[in-house]
Formats: structure tokens, sequence, C-alpha cells
């Protein structure tokens, strides 16, 4: 198999298969999680204003009083490189194409030069928060291998991307070719992880807020 | 007898829901919960870190309620959780664990870690994992109607000596009174002083109320357990006292969980809404204050602070009223760091100032209360929960630190003028 | 015919000095020295011109047609007279037998030194019976005539990489030159058709060094094929900016802006395109207003449509639908298994006294 034939196996059938997996994965998984149900609450309620499941899906997004202070790498790397990941994926035109061919929906791209920035300082929040997760006791002890291989799974989209643009260490088609791979691999392995939380943290945040803004306390 | 891992694991599969099952799949692990627990940030041992005390639970939903987790559990990927291991998980689940909340109010993915705290101890219940100090709490609360058996006995004396110290009757039994105070036996037995405080803001604010003599204990030592049926045998005296006396409103004594248990459990645990109010006593005060109804004279002059109980604020959503009665009758009251809503737990809450052998631990953990103390350098500290009162008086007593507790609706009712001619001495329409 | 190419230039009335400038551009295309130039020249002026034969095989004669309708004079013209072309079957004027005759006295005249030149890609299905000359397969004749070559050039993407002919579904088997050949120095100058100035670059340098230039992996030279269109396009700034063209006709289309997403290749080929241009240097697909095909690709017909930006789907997301049906499905059965597992638990409850605390 050459370069473009990699290309295009992973531009059509790689894709078809990962997409598949992917929406199979997470509508199984959506079901599995939602269908427990929970019971009505049969207290009455105590109403406060900014205290609804829907504010705490909102809020819960800014670090609560105190703890950027405790925690400043936790909360100023996961802004950087979760807004960064948004920036790249969503900013940069051949995303954004390919976007709007999917769903018809389309906005203007970034410049790629910020594009090449946002996808540099991602990495590094990213490395730096590698090195939190390695170095603080707390982190390191939750630490399963499911948190290193999402990490890597994470980290290879964004690094192969850069370095197809940046020419780096491959032929262009083959670093596209296996950037597309990579997006690919995290699309098969996102409903069954932790990176699954992408979609369950509104649920949590939601159910979080409804439990609390239910005794009137807007968390 | 009877406990055996099978049935604990049974009722976690009853209590396991879609909260649960949405939390556990957002975790990404990033520790932050520890940096809001008290017993993490003062010992820096990472198993204190809250979502950790839960990862059997985890794991019995990943096997029970996933498609994955089965296979994983069949190609035995993932073990199934044993006696031992709970046995091992006790320390973390009951000494280790006030259910103060902080947790749930900081998890960025929205991971009600105390709902699941709370839900897993069900299990841990059942299967005979709970400590022996909550157990021997739940015992005399079923038994004897008390966790430090006070009997009725008991509370007719402190109510004589009430009435003989303060001049005020205190009714007892009085159909259709609008009230029904309920009590901790903490009050009857350490703090009689809330009775006769209770009795002089009623007073003056002209509301009939009245004690239940089958219904008098309010703390319920089943929530600290974790065990929903022996709570509901527990809340059931109350709402069949509160039913029997046909009053408007329950009013929860100075204590958080028994509050949880009453005003937010209660139903739940029944099975069906009450047919009257629970309010805690600060509530009340916050309305009477609002309606003008609660009168008070004079100030204290030294500086105060108030320590939120967790269960009353960040878990009651009682956050505002103590502040403003606070000023009402203090000239010199200052917020430690961290106040209110995000304020830190005494280390005592959830049944963990009855399990002797988390003592040293609990003194460990005091020392974010102590820092917060330090911060601010009040005279007394003023709170409004009996459990809260004793643990911060220990716990200062250990540190050497000569600081007063007091409660705030004793606090209040210093500051309540002699009784004003139109309040009536004895309970209307009795 | 046979003597140094400077003579046969200059009666064809090409002065020195039109030649040694001509090698000169020609060095510094292939990003040699400056000195290049004009060693080159000296080389080429003195040589003997070698000995090409030029195979045919399945092919459309596109690749031969771009050189020879090239504006005459052009000095691209000029490879016909560097070399002494004895077999091509398009040009040549002898047929039939006699063609094939003079093949075989060039082969057995210039064993070991002739360069073989092969357009087309060569079928192998039915025996290669889909493509035959004088009765013989094309695989038969190709073998028998690398035996003696001293080196081959293929001419154009199906010689190279099997090209058109071997698009899906490949209905005549058809495969590349290097696919069979394996023990001879292979250049490829893929392009549908190629630039034909590689071709007289390749022959420039193994006139002057008596060796084929520098390839890369995919056996091209890398003075030509070592930058991608996109990397060397004027539109690649618009490209940077986000500009681009939307449909053919649309006022970005008019300003020049990219092609990228109406399906340009360029940032997936290898060639000179953007640099040499066509035509004498007029223009090229790009600047003509169409998008790069990618023609100089392995592959190229099978990879995604012309018109489809490279970064959507080669295939419309096929089975998307049917998989969320089915992980529904899943779900739902799930759901079900799993609340009435929860019901079970529940009416399986037997409330706990105070006995049952105790293990």
């Amino acid at each position: 198999m050459n370069e473009l034939q990699f290309l295009t196996w992973v531009r059509g059938t790689g894709l078809n298969i990962a997409v598949a997996i992917f929406l199979l994965g997470v509508t199984w998984r959506l079901f599995e999680i939602y269908s427990l149900g929970r019971k009505k609450d049969l207290s009455m309620p105590r109403h406060a204003s900014g205290a609804s499941g829907f504010h705490t899906v909102f809020r819960r997004s800014l670090a609560p009083p105190g703890m950027l202070k405790r925690s400043p790498v936790s909360y100023i790397g996961g802004y950087v490189f979760h807004i960064g990941l948004a920036v790249v994926v969503f900013g940069f035109a051949p995303h954004i194409l390919l976007i709007s061919n999917l769903t018809g929906l389309s906005w203007p791209g970034l410049p790629s030069q910020f594009i090449d920035l946002a996808a540099v300082v991602t990495m590094a929040a990213m490395l730096v928060m590698l090195f939190d997760r390695i170095s603080k006791p707390v982190k390191r002890f939750l630490s399963t291998f499911e948190d290193w291989f999402t990490w890597a799974l994470t980290f290879l989209p964004v690094l192969t991307g850069w370095m197809a643009v940046q020419h780096l260490l491959l032929p262009y088609t083959t670093m596209l070719a296996l950037h597309i791979l990579s997006v690919e691999i995290l699309l098969i392995v996102l409903p069954f992880t932790k990176l699954f939380h992408a979609f369950t943290l509104f649920g949590s945040r939601w159910y979080n807020g409804r439990v609390n803004a239910h005794k009137g306390v807007p968390v | 007898m009877s406990a055996t891992l099978e049935k604990g694991i049974r009722v976690l599969k009853e209590v396991i829901d879609a909260p649960i099952a949405s939390y556990f799949n957002s975790c990404v692990h990033c520790g932050l919960c520890a940096e809001a627990c008290l017993f993490y940030t003062e010992t820096g041992d990472p198993k204190y870190t809250p979502i950790h005390k839960l990862e059997p639970l985890r794991r019995i939903y990943e096997q029970e309620y996933t498609l994955l987790g089965r296979l994983k559990k069949m190609v035995g990927l993932s073990k199934a959780v044993t006696d031992d291991e709970l046995d091992q998980w006790q320390a973390l689940v009951y000494n280790s664990c006030t259910l103060c909340g902080r947790c749930s109010a900081v998890c960025p993915v929205g991971n009600d870690i105390v709902y699941m705290v709370r839900k897993f101890r069900e299990g841990m219940s059942a299967s005979g994992h709970a400590p022996a100090g909550i157990k021997d709490a739940v015992t005399r609360t079923v038994t004897v109607g008390s966790p430090m058996n006070v009997k009725l006995p008991a509370l007719r004396a402190q109510m004589k000596h009430v009435e003989e110290d303060y001049g005020i009757p205190i009714p007892l039994d009085v159909e259709g009174a609008e009230y029904m105070v309920v009590l901790s036996s903490m009050e009857i037995m350490n703090f009689p002083e809330y009775l006769a405080a209770v009795a002089k803001i009623m007073q003056q604010a002209g509301k009939t109320w009245t004690l239940c003599s089958t219904a008098f204990e309010a703390t319920n030592a089943g929530i600290q357990i974790g065990n929903s049926d022996l709570a509901k045998v527990i809340v059931l005296r109350i709402v069949e006292g509160a039913e029997t006396l046909k009053v408007k409103t329950v009013i929860s004594p100075e204590c958080g969980h028994a509050y949880t248990a009453l005003r937010w459990e209660g139903p739940n645990l029944i099975g069906r809404p009450f047919g009257f109010e629970v309010k805690h006593i600060i509530e009340v005060l916050g309305e009477f204050q609002a309606q003008r109804l609660l009168q008070t004279e004079g100030f204290e002059t030294d500086r105060l602070t108030f320590h939120d109980p967790c269960q009353l604020v960040r878990r009651g959503g009682v956050i505002q009223q103590p502040r403003t009665l606070m000023n009402m009758v203090a000239k010199n009251f200052v917020e430690m760091p961290d106040a209110g809503y995000m304020n830190w737990c005494c280390g005592g809450g959830g049944g963990a100032s009855a399990i002797e052998a988390g003592e040293d631990l609990r003194l460990e953990a005091f020392k974010k209360k102590k820092s917060q103390f330090d911060a601010v350098k009040p005279d007394r500290v003023v709170t409004a929960c009996a459990n809260c009162r004793i643990v911060l008086e220990e716990s200062l007593e250990h540190y050497k630190m000569d600081i007063p507790v007091i409660g705030l609706t004793e606090m209040i009712a210093d500051h309540i003028s002699e009784p004003v001619p139109q309040a009536a001495a004895k309970p209307e329409g009795a | 015919m046979q003597g140094p190419l400077i003579d046969t230039l200059a009666r064809q009335g090409v002065s020195r000095r039109t030649f040694l400038k001509y090698c000169a551009t020609l060095a510094s295309m292939m990003a040699l020295p400056p000195a290049a130039g004009l060693a080159m020249a000296e080389a080429m002026a003195a040589a003997r011109r070698p000995s090409v034969i030029w195979l045919p095989f399945q092919e459309c004669t596109g690749c031969t047609e771009s050189f020879t309708r090239s504006h005459s004079p052009t000095l691209e013209g000029m490879i016909f007279d560097m070399i002494s072309l004895d077999y091509q079957e398009t040009l040549m004027a002898a047929a039939g037998h006699q063609a094939e005759a003079a093949r075989h006295t060039a082969m057995r005249d210039n064993a070991g030194k002739y360069l073989l030149v092969i357009d087309g890609s060569i079928p192998l299905d039915q025996d290669g019976a889909y493509s035959c000359i004088g009765g013989r397969s094309n695989l038969d004749i190709l073998k028998e005539a690398a035996e003696g070559a001293a080196a081959i050039i293929a001419m154009g993407t199906c010689a190279s990489y099997g090209g058109i002919p071997k698009a899906n579904p490949n209905p005549t088997g058809a495969v590349s030159v290097s696919d069979i050949i394996k023990d001879k120095p292979i250049v490829n100058i893929p392009g549908c058709p190629p630039i034909p100035v590689v071709m007289t670059g390749v022959l420039a340098h193994y006139l002057t060094f008596g060796s084929l230039p520098e390839l890369d992996a995919k056996g091209r030279p890398k003075a030509f094929y070592g930058e991608t269109i996109h990397d060397r396009c004027y539109r690649r700034p618009f490209y940077d900016q986000g500009k681009f063209a939307k449909t053919f006709d649309d006022e970005g289309a008019r300003r020049g802006w990219c092609l990228f997403e109406l399906g340009c290749k360029g940032p997936v080929t290898y060639n000179a395109c953007a640099t040499v241009k066509w035509n004498g240097g007029t223009s090229w697909p790009v600047e003509s207003g169409h998008g790069c095909l990618g023609c100089s690709e392995p592959d190229f017909w099978d990879a995604g449509g012309f018109y489809k930006a490279l970064s959507l789907p080669a295939d419309p997301l096929k089975f998307a639908a049917a998989a969320a049906v089915v992980g529904t499905g899943a779900g739902v059965a799930i759901g079900f298994a799993n609340r009435s597992k929860k019901g079970g638990a529940k009416s399986a409850h037997e409330t706990t006294t105070l006995d049952d605390l105790e293990a």
C-alpha cells in the first residue's frame, strides 16, 4: 500500500469503520447509562435563583472559589488544552470543510499561522498535564492504564496534524493519512473510555445541579 | 447476623441509578476532588481522594450495569468485590468522609460524589461493613429512641428545669400547634439552653408550638450509617407524631444531618410527601426576622465568626439566613476564609464523630478549621449544629485553643427583650 | 546521425550560446551547482548519442503527444537530437517486420548500453492478452528488452505506477514496470502526461555524469519531484489565510483564491508543474483555474473524487445511520436488561433490621 492508497483508505473505508463504531458506541453507551433512571424526589423543593441543572452545566466550567489557587496546573492546563483542541478542531479550514460537508454548517476559518500556534500551545499544555499526572501524588495514585492511553490517543491527532502541516519527519501524504488514522482510533475508543466524559459531562453536571437545586443550593 | 456481601451487592444494585452511571463515566481522574477534601488536604495521603473512596461501587456498577464490564468480569479483567476489600474501604467510606459535599461542589465534570458515598453506605451497611460506633448509635436510636439513650423522663426533667429557670412553659403534645419542635439528644443533655431559646423566641413571635412525647428525637443515625430501612423507622416516628398532632411545620433542631434526614430524605424514605413542612430552626428564625416577629436588643461586641454546618448550608440551602441573624446581634462579625457555601467541615459530620477509630484522623483534619480560625482570630465561634459544636469544642481543646463555641439560636434568644405583654404564654387554640 | 550532438544542433541552427544557456537552465532546474551547466554542455556536446528503444504498452500515446506537440522549435524537442531513437512505433517510419527487425538490431548492437523507455502499463491478466505487439505480449517484450538495457525510464504514470489502466477494478491486471523488472535501474517520470523537460533533464544527467539522477522512494528524480504542488503553488498564501474558492465561478475563483475546497490534490502531489509550468511556461492547471488532479501520484484515479477536498471523506459515510440504529438498539436492550436486574434486586429486598447490621 502506497501513501496515497493509505490516505484514500483512511479517508474512505477507515473513516466509515471509525464513524460507524463511534456512533454505535455513543448511542449504545448513552442508552446504557441513562436508561438506569432515577427516583423522583418526593421532598418539597426549595427554590433559589441560579440553582438548576442547566445553570450547573455552564457554571461548572469555571473554577469554584479557591480551587484555582489549590490546583493551578489542572485548571489552567485543562482550560488551555480543551480550548486549544476546540480552536484547532473547529477553526482549521480543512476541518470546517469536513464539518460543512457532513452537516451543512459552515463558518469562517482561522488563519493557519494562528492554528499552528494553537496546536503548539495545546501540545505544550498536554505535556504539562502529563507531567502533572506523573508528578502529583493524587493524580499518579488515581491513574490507570486508561489514563495514559487516552492521553496518548488525544495527543497523537494534534501531533500528527501539526507535523503534516509543518512537513516534519514524513511526507505530507503519509502524515496526513496518519493524522486521519489517529483521529479514527480516537473516535473508536472514545465511547468506551473516560473520553466519554465529552458526552456524559453534560448529564453529570445537570444531575448534580438539579439534585442540589432541589435543595436551593446553586452548585 | 445476616449481613452478607451478597446482600450488600444486591442493595447496591437497587440504588445504582442513572446519575451514578453518568458520574462514573464522566470521571477523568483529575484529582481535583482531593483538593476539596479536608482529609486529603490535611494529611496529603492520596487514598483520601473522594472518588477513590468509591472504587468498589464503581466496579460493581461496571460489572452489573455495563456490557463491557460484564465481559471484563467474565474474562477476569475486572475482579469481583470481596468482603476483605469492603472491610478495607470501611475507613475510607465512613471515618474519612463526613458527607460534607465539598467534592461535589468542585468536580469539574459535575460528579455529585457525596451522593454516591451516601448510596455506597447502603451497600456497606447491608454487607456488615459499617463501623461499630455508628452501628451502636443506630441500635440505640431504634431501640431506645435516641443515640445517647435519652428517654422521655430525661426530656421531662429538662423541660421542668427550663420552665423553672426561665419562667416559660414548655408545651408537650399540643394538638394543632403551628410548630412541632424536635431536638437532638445532644441538645437535651448538653445544651438545654436551646430549648429555652426556642421557647423565648416562640413566645416573642406569638406562635404556637409543641414538643411531642413520641417523637422528640430528631437525629437519625440511619442516614449516617446509610441504611434506608432503619432511617425510615426513625423518621416515621416524627412523621407520625407530627401528623397525630396536626402541626403545620416541624422544626429541625440545630443539627445538620437531622435536617437532611427529615427535610430532604424523609419523604423519600417513607415513599410519600409529608403533610407538613420541615424547616430548620435557622430558617424559621430567618422568617420571623423577615416578618418582624423577631426583635432583638443589644449587641455582642467581641469578635465572632460563623462556622457553616455542611448539611445546613452547602447541603441544605440555608446560606444567607445565618448571616442576617448574626448581624442582628453581633457588632464584630467576621467571616472566615471560604465561609458560606464553600466552608470546610468541622471533621465530624456524617457519623464520623461516632467512630472512635477515626479520632486521630479527625483531629488531623481539624487543622483545616484551625487554620481558618487562625486567619480571623475570633473570640468566639457561632454555629448552628450541635454535632459541629461538640466536635469543634473537643478539637479546639485538643489544640489548646481557647475559643468558646455557641449556638446561633441561643445567641439570638439571649438578645430577645423580656416577655412582651401580648405574647401568648399559652398556646392558642390548644 | 551518429556524430556529436553539437554538430547536429549546429546543422539545425541552434547556436552554441543557446545550447549553453539551455544547459545552465536545465542544471538549475535540477538543483545542480552552476558549474554543472557548463560540464553538462561540454559532455553532451561531445557525447555520442546513446541508443534509445521506446516501447509503448497499454497507453494512450498522451505521453508521446506531450513531447512531440511541444511548440517547435523548443529546446525540449532537442531530446530527439540527444539520442538515437532506434525504435518508437508512433514516430518511426518502419512498420511490421521491419520495425521489429530494427528493434532487434538496436538491442543486439547496443547490448548492455541502450536506454529503454517505456510508456504505458503492462497487463498481466489472461497471460497479457489485453495488449500484444506482433503477437507477443507486453510482458514478454518488456522482459526481453530489459535484459540488455543499461537503464529503464518509465515515462508517465501508467509505466511508473500502473496509471489509469490500473484504476479500480483494474480489468486487465495492469502493473507498472517496476512491478516486473527488479534488476535494472528504473527512473519513474510520472505524470499524465509527464513534464517533457523532466525527460530531457534525466537524459542530460545520464549523458553528463553517466548515471541516473538521485531518486526518491518512489523512483522519481528528486530534482523535479522533491516538493508538492501545494508548497510551490502561487495560490498558497490564500490557503494560509483561509481564503478558498467555493465554486468555479464565485468571487473567490475570480480572485484566484485557493482551490483546496474544490478538490485540488496539490498538497499530496509531488511534481514540478508549479515551477516549470506547461506549454513553454505559459500556464499550468491551477493557474488556469482548476485544481490539481494529482496525476503524477500512484492510484490518483482512485483517490476520492477530483472535486472532493482532501479533508473530506472519500466515501460518503455509508454505515453511519445504520450504526446509530444498531447502537440505539443495543443500548435499549441493555437498558431493559439493566432495569429488570434492578427490579429483581428491588423485589428481593429484605428489610434491614438492627440484627442485619452484623455480618
